[in-house]
């Protein structure tokens, strides 16, 4: 497999040919915030949060889905995209209620993490207080939609790794919302196997295993990974 | 079916034409103003009068929309505006030096004398339920040419030479979108054209549908040839159901002629076209969406690259073109790439169909040259604003932007447009008067954007809601300045970040009109003391 | 020496934050050295006073009481802190926000889901009225310090009481300080 050699912020580093500037930058150590992305599943470039600078582009890209190209030079860490991540963050906040304090998922959020990263001190947004529906039909998984990001890492871990697809999106803009089968309750679904995917991939409180209470619940990510690379050498 | 065969469906059908025609637009707007029920008392009319020498002749879409239901009577070419069923006989009768009761347009009006008709050639004239009508305007011929005396690698050559780019908005050129996907690999290529036409006050690629479906199936099949296609799809949206009737009624007509399906023309071409039905959500007008909503999934945009070109449809070469730019194909063929490249401006050849709307006097569809001025186009064509002045006019739909009375003399062409804020975008161009707030315009803009947002990423899903939260601040008085900053940031942010076209233009209406008209948001700002003052019930 | 004259106040909020204040336990001592306390639900002060220095503002802006203070805390303070997640969100007060306007609001828990003798509570003059919906602090008055927390914890509050001792910029970052929860 060919080598590629680019400059990212400022440093040159090598990767292997097809890999995307994410990895890249993952396997050497630079951070750059994610949100809808999940190691194991596809990348969809949703979040924007991956966003960098590439030079001779005049389009912002997504790091996640751009594979690295010889002699690129990538920046991800300029001033624009601070402000950028900072507001796509507040956004977030602003859209729905995360009220961390009284989240299942306070202290283990990969939301409350990013405000911390981006240097969120406060949403300079009007909070918008949608009313959203919680779903506790399931008899051992919840879903409360107040706290849902819609990066639709539930939905690509049930259809790429568990091959069920219960989930899916339905509805357009502010009112989409991440569903069950043909949007049935959680507990009616036919196709759910129980197998808790989605719960590992959750990156907020949105999806929580029942009787977890506030900051209680914590994941084991790595199993997902472990499950794919496990398939793998399977075959 | 071969050359002679096609000749002499053309010859039979000029033989079958009588002297004199009545044409009865039943496109859609007119359809809406009764025009149907008109065509049958023409029908009848000239039946009472016992005239052989008398057709009438329902025909697509003759321009003058805001003055329909049309009626034209050929060869003089009196043309009949506001047509009610009840002056049908006066109308038959004036051809016996009778006085019609319908109230005569003005046919020498710079509103016709100023178009250049090339993608609407046949539109009015011949009529689009029949296969014959447009085989004796020419039609399909140039696919013939294609198939039989050029090579794939040559009609792409004539479409770059030609200078044609993308009549979808973006103005990218065509040929070489063409030769990437000619040049592409796969086992099987798709050629799509893009009928989901969405911005309000658009409605060019229904009328040409509506007007002249053949002529959109006829670029289709010479695309396919150029690149090595052989399946096509038609996404059409649900809200057109003449277009959709018409488009399946042409389609069955071409494939019971051999110029759809297998060995078309003799040769071994093969192209089979199949309908796809929109359910009405914008942003399947953008590719990947519209890709996806074909494949059956939700439709959603995805990143580009990888571009349809390289892998579209099911993974495959995929070429996408609008109704325009297809329709635009065999002219070029049949006349070649000098003549195209010879009409229109420098980096902008062609004409370009708009639909002309808003506080003016003539509403339509019109095909104009590029570079004409917007100041010709507004104040010529369209009449001006009755009662009052233009203020701004926008194109682009939610896209676009609004471009002020001042820059009226800035001419239409891809660059030109947007050095001023805008954007050619598919041809909306609706015109607004000096009673016209822009917040307000902005806001219904913003507004569309966020309802039609598909919720993919954040900046496009979120941003927009929060753009028309601010906009409605704004109108009621309780944004103070510092608000106002924060509204161009975010728009700054909505346009750079979002995943898509739909988020990365839905910032243009409110960008363009602050560029503009930024006093009159100034004047609703609250100062900070007062806007608190707002909470106290 | 001057010692800064602080205040803290209490709008729509548990007192929580006030609470995590009190857990800096000795170090209190230590800051009253440096500050005189001019006004707080810890002190029996009845009016605003003038000149306030530093002003931690727990709690969000939820009736006409806290709007009426937060606008004499703001012309009367020079440096306003959000003092914690309600004063800085809205948080767990705002959530009455999800439900609608506050007609509704009284209706659906005091007379809709009353045990017995439903009835709108009603004390004009004693009880203040709620307003449309709760407010973060600064979407009613400028803030100049955003404190997260819930409550922050005494850590923090010390860490930024020290960098407000010291004089100069503010300037919070890290997970230490800005995480919310």
């Amino acid at each position: 497999m060919a080598a590629r050699t680019f400059t990212i912020d400022g440093q040159l580093i090598s990767a292997r040919e097809g890999e995307t500037i994410l990895q890249a930058a993952r396997d050497h150590g630079i951070f750059i915030p994610t949100l809808c992305h999940l190691d194991g599943v596809s990348s969809v470039g949703a979040c924007r949060l991956c966003l960098v600078e590439i030079e001779g582009s005049r389009m912002l890209r997504p790091a996640c889905v751009t594979p690295v190209v010889e002699e690129m030079v990538v920046r991800t860490d300029t001033a624009r995209l601070r402000e950028y991540r900072r507001m796509i963050v507040e956004l977030l906040f602003a859209e729905r209620n995360h009220v961390c304090a009284v989240c299942v998922a306070n202290g283990h959020c990969e939301l409350q993490d990013l405000a911390v990263t981006v240097g969120m001190d406060h949403v300079r947004f009007d909070y918008t207080f949608p009313y959203c529906e919680v779903d506790i039909s399931h008899p051992l998984f919840g879903i409360d939609h107040n706290r849902c990001v819609l990066c639709t890492r539930c939905v690509r871990v049930c259809d790429e790794v568990e091959g069920v697809h219960t989930w899916d999106v339905a509805g357009r803009g502010t009112d989409a919302r991440v569903i069950t089968d043909m949007r049935q309750p959680w507990g009616e679904s036919h196709s759910c196997t129980s197998c808790g995917k989605c719960v590992l991939a959750c990156p907020t409180g949105a999806i929580f295993r029942r009787g977890a209470t506030v900051g209680e619940m914590e994941r084991d990510r790595n199993k997902i990974a472990y499950i794919v690379a496990a398939r793998d050498q399977r075959w | 079916m071969d050359l002679n065969e096609l000749l002499a469906i053309a010859e039979h059908e000029n033989a079958m034409r009588r002297s004199i025609c009545i044409r009865c637009c039943t496109a859609l707007g007119c359809q809406s103003a009764g025009s149907l029920s008109l065509k049958q008392r023409l029908e009848e009319a000239v039946a009472e009068v016992d005239r052989t020498d008398i057709e009438v002749m329902g025909v697509g879409c003759m321009g003058l929309c805001g003055h329909g239901p049309l009626v034209r009577v050929d060869p003089e070419g009196t043309l009949y505006e506001r047509v009610r069923a009840a002056d049908a006989s006066s109308i038959v009768a004036a051809l016996d030096g009778g006085e019609a009761t319908a109230p005569k347009g003005d046919p020498h009006h710079p509103f016709f004398t100023l178009q250049k008709r090339i993608v609407l050639e046949n539109s009015g004239i011949i009529d689009p339920e029949r296969i014959e009508s447009y085989i004796a305007a020419g039609g399909y011929q140039a696919l013939y040419h294609a198939l039989h005396e050029m090579t794939p690698a040559e009609v792409i050559d004539v479409v770059t030479r030609s200078g044609l780019r993308g009549r979808g908005g973006a103005g990218y050129p065509t040929g070489l979108k063409w030769a990437t996907v000619a040049k592409s690999h796969g086992d099987r290529k798709y050629v799509v054209c893009n009928a989901d036409e969405g911005d309000p006050g658009a409605f060019m690629d229904r009328s040409i549908i509506e007007s002249d479906p053949h002529k959109v199936l006829e670029g289709m099949a010479i695309a396919a040839y150029a690149v090595g296609a052989d399946q096509g799809y038609v996404y059409v949206r649900a809200e057109y159901p003449l277009a959709i009737q018409r488009l399946q009624r042409a389609i069955a007509q071409a494939r019971r002629h051999g110029l759809l399906g297998a060995q078309i023309f003799d040769s071994g071409f093969t192209f089979r076209i199949d309908i796809r039905v929109g359910a009405g959500a914008f942003v399947c007008g953008e590719e990947t969406a519209l890709m996806a909503s074909i494949e059956g999934r939700r439709g959603q945009p995805r990143p580009r690259p990888p571009y349809p070109a390289e892998s579209g449809l099911w993974g495959r070469p995929t070429l996408i073109n609008n109704v325009e730019t297809f329709a635009n194909i065999p002219p070029i063929i049949r006349n070649g790439a000098e003549w195209f490249a010879s009409i229109g401006a420098e980096t902008s050849k062609g004409t370009k169909v708009f639909a002309l709307t808003g506080k003016i006097r003539h509403t339509g569809l019109i095909e104009v040259p590029m570079g004409v001025t917007l100041r010709q186009i507004v104040e010529e064509m369209g009449g001006g604003v009755p009662n009052g002045r233009v203020k701004a006019v926008q194109t682009g739909g939610p896209s676009g932007g609004c471009i002020p009375a001042t820059l009226l003399d800035t001419p239409v062409d891809y660059e030109s447009l947007q050095r001023v804020g805008s954007i050619m975008g598919s041809g909306g161009m609706v015109v607004m008067d000096d009673a016209t707030n822009m917040v307000d315009v902005a806001r219904f803009y913003v507004e569309f954007c966020k309802d039609e947002s598909c919720g993919k990423c954040i900046p496009c899903r979120a941003g927009t809601a929060q753009m028309l939260h601010m906009l409605d601040l704004i109108r009621a008085g309780r944004a103070t300045a510092a608000d106002l900053d924060q509204l161009e940031q975010l728009c700054m942010m909505v346009k750079e970040t979002s995943l898509c076209g739909l988020g990365q233009s839905a910032p243009n209406p409110v960008l363009s009109t602050m560029r503009y008209f930024r006093e009159e948001y100034e004047a609703l700002l609250a100062d900070r003391g007062s806007a608190g003052e707002t909470m106290d019930r | 020496m001057n010692k800064l004259r602080l205040a803290t106040v209490w709008l729509g909020g548990c007192s929580g934050c006030h609470m995590s204040f009190l857990d800096l336990d000795e170090w209190l001592f230590e800051l009253a050295h440096h500050v005189d306390l001019v006004y707080s639900p810890l002190a029996d002060v009845k009016e605003y006073p003038d000149r306030v220095d530093v002003a931690l503002v727990e709690g969000a802006v939820a009736n006409e009481d806290n709007l009426h203070l937060i606008r004499q805390v703001r012309e009367r303070t020079r440096l306003l802190i959000a003092f914690g997640d309600c004063a800085v969100t809205g948080n767990v007060t705002a959530l009455r926000n999800v439900l609608g306007d506050p007609e509704t609001l009284l209706r659906t828990i005091y007379v809709e889901h009353a045990d017995i003798a439903g009835q709108m509570p009603l004390a004009p003059g004693i009880v203040p009225r709620l307003l449309d919906r709760v407010y973060p602090v600064h979407k009613v008055v400028p803030v100049d310090v955003y404190l997260p927390g819930c409550p922050p914890p005494a850590q923090r509050i010390r860490a930024l009481l020290e960098q407000v001792l010291a004089g100069g910029d503010i300037y919070l970052t890290g997970r230490e300080m800005i995480k919310f929860g």
